[in-house]
């Protein structure tokens, strides 16, 4: 036991002591956060909106009042001839512009009623296509307001609730996910890299020669990254909470086992990696390269499984992420316990014990 | 047997076909600082591999301090030394701690640990270093500090493998009084080396060449035996009919 001690407190001090360590350990969780919160958000926001408006009437005024009022657009001032338009398309000030024909207050009491024009820069599809949303809401809207008493009998309105996130927030969605690539990257990167570190400096050979047992050096090695992660966990989620207005409905204490549960299939991959390698940078590059794309590409945070060929569907069952991030999903953002997630917790385990006893094993032949 | 620290007979280990170490026989007395000899490729590494209980030999008999190779590896890591020729002490941690942590490794009491690391940097003259980082000191300061810490729990041998690889002549030498004075306090010096003046520092030398001790005795007899006045000499006449070479 004392051994281990001497051991475990030998690896905190490589920790403190080397800045490039504590920058990926500390400094990549909060950009990734930060990034992920703020930059990278998927919803669309003060979308660059030019309006030429013909027709200088009480309507026309009226509704680009409200698309003004409305936090998603951002009015670029008025624009005259069309030409205009299409400049403003292309050096990308604007992704949208409404065109408003000279009658248009008028046409809108006639039988055919009246029509209104809007463009949307489609070489980004997804803005596109929530910016033309967008208008049609407030547009229609307006329109109700105009002739309340005259809605029409069969008129259907459907009444949209979007469950478990209603306000639309979006780092909800990615907090889980950036929490599984941090734990990804930062466990299994920094424990593989702390081994082949040993091998390179030639000081494992003399651990394997003192009696300090194989399996134990393993130990040492986890066991710091271990506590360095879980702190690392309790910053990313005060940050949510604090930072980016994530509510936490489930009870923090299974997330933090479940947690636990992935630090661990982490550490044991980082173990594994160390194992087949001897150089630093393939540690890194492997972690990396091996690691972070499946979380980032198979987990389902980014881009929904369901939508890829089967191939990827069939290969995102042995990356362990994607059922960390299901399991927070359940617990952090729908309040769901144990019975849920079960069966996810269950493969986790499975995987982690699999892979530690690979890892422990192939470190004892290459004594 | 008891004033024996390595006993040695037909040690043989076997890679498939390959004989990696043929039959080697030979013993060291305690106290005694044996040069273990050998090109690249001779089987040097793999002998000393099984000597300090990291592998198994596939025939043959051999005792470290006193223990079979087979099945008391255990033991024998707590009764042996060991410094390799790549640098052995962790750069960004200081001299203390890094003795402190070796000490741990192999058990030494934390008391003890203090008070022999005090003695330890007082005879090295690292007062004024000793919380220092590792990596701030020069190479030679570093070599006698990792063999000080391959003694710290005062094993009855210590392996050393090309200990002086690039260092200057006059660290050398120091390193080698440093040795002379281990052998004195009765550590059994299991020593390799490329370098043949070191080679007649050795009370007795071994020569492997293809996997097989070619020639063992004191440096003196050997050349006697060779009839020159170099080891130089005697080492080439040996290899020369070697038939592996490289690593």
């Amino acid at each position: 036991m004392k051994q281990l001690f001497a051991f475990i407190r030998k690896e905190f001090y490589h920790v403190f002591r080397d800045r490039r360590t504590l920058l990926i350990l500390f400094g990549f969780p909060i950009v990734q956060i930060l990034l992920f919160g703020f930059a990278l958000s998927s919803e669309v926001k003060n979308i660059g909106v030019a309006i030429q408006d013909n027709a200088h009437d009480v309507n026309s005024s009226e509704i680009i009042n409200r698309i003004q009022k409305s936090s998603y657009f951002k009015v670029k001032e008025e624009i005259v001839s069309y030409s205009d338009v299409e400049r403003r398309f292309k050096d990308g000030s604007i992704r949208c512009a409404i065109i408003f024909p000279v009658n248009f207050g008028q046409d809108l009491y006639r039988k055919e009623g009246s029509r209104i024009q809007i463009l949307a820069d489609a070489s980004d599809p997804n803005t596109a296509t929530i910016a033309v949303n967008y208008l049609t809401a407030i547009i229609r809207a307006y329109q109700q307001d105009l002739n309340p008493n005259r809605t029409l009998s069969y008129q259907i309105v459907p009444q949209l609730r979007q469950l478990y996130n209603e306000e639309q927030n979006g780092s909800l969605n990615f907090i889980p996910g950036v929490i599984a690539l941090i734990f990804m990257i930062v466990s299994t990167a920094l424990t593989s890299v702390a081994v082949v570190r040993e091998k390179e400096l030639g000081t494992m050979e003399i651990l394997l020669v003192s009696p300090f047992k194989p399996i134990l050096v393993l130990i040492a090695k986890a066991i710091p990254y271990l506590v360095l992660s879980l702190i690392n966990f309790i910053i990313i989620l005060l940050l949510a909470v604090f930072l980016l207005n994530v509510e936490i409905r489930g009870s923090l204490v299974l997330i933090f086992a479940e947690s636990i549960l992935f630090i661990i299939t982490c550490l044991s991959l980082g173990l594994l990696i160390s194992n087949v390698t001897d150089s630093q940078q393939t540690a890194m590059l492997i972690s990396m390269m091996g690691m972070m794309l499946p979380t980032l590409l198979l987990t389902g945070f980014m881009f929904p499984l369901e939508n890829m060929p089967s191939i990827f569907q069939v290969i995102s069952h042995i990356v362990p992420s994607r059922y960390y991030y299901a399991i927070i999903k359940a617990v952090m953002l729908k309040g769901l316990g144990f019975g849920y997630v079960w069966k996810e917790t269950l493969i986790l385990a499975g995987m982690a014990v699999v892979l530690l006893s690979i890892a422990l094993k192939r470190f004892k032949i290459r004594l | 047997m008891e004033n024996k620290a390595i006993i040695c007979k037909d040690l043989t280990k076997q890679f498939g076909d390959f004989k990696a170490v043929d039959k080697i026989t030979f013993d060291v007395d305690q106290g005694e600082i044996f040069g273990f000899l050998g090109a690249n490729g001779a089987g040097k590494t793999t002998a000393m591999r099984i000597l300090c209980g990291l592998s198994y030999p596939t025939s043959g008999e051999a005792t470290v301090a006193g223990f079979n190779v087979y099945k008391e590896q255990e033991l024998i890591k707590k009764n042996i030394g060991y410094m390799s020729q790549k640098f052995s002490l962790y750069d960004n941690l200081t001299i203390l701690e890094n003795i402190e942590f070796y000490g741990g490794v192999y058990g030494v009491s934390r008391a003890e640990i203090k008070a022999r690391s005090a003695d330890l940097v007082h005879t090295l003259g690292l007062e004024k270093e000793a919380k220092k980082l590792v990596g701030e000191l020069p190479l030679g300061w570093k070599q006698k500090l990792a063999f000080s810490v391959a003694i710290f729990h005062r094993p009855k041998i210590v392996f050393l493998d090309e200990p002086t690889g690039g260092v200057d002549p006059i660290t050398r030498r120091q390193f080698w009084d440093m040795i002379y004075e281990a052998a004195a306090s009765n550590i059994t010096v299991f020593v390799t080396t490329h370098y043949m003046d070191e080679a007649e520092y050795c009370n007795r030398i071994s020569i492997m060449v293809d996997g097989k001790v070619e020639a063992m005795d004191s440096p003196t007899n050997l050349k006697q035996r060779f009839n020159t006045h170099s080891m130089d000499e005697v080492f080439y006449q040996l290899a020369r009919g070697a038939k592996r070479s490289g690593d």
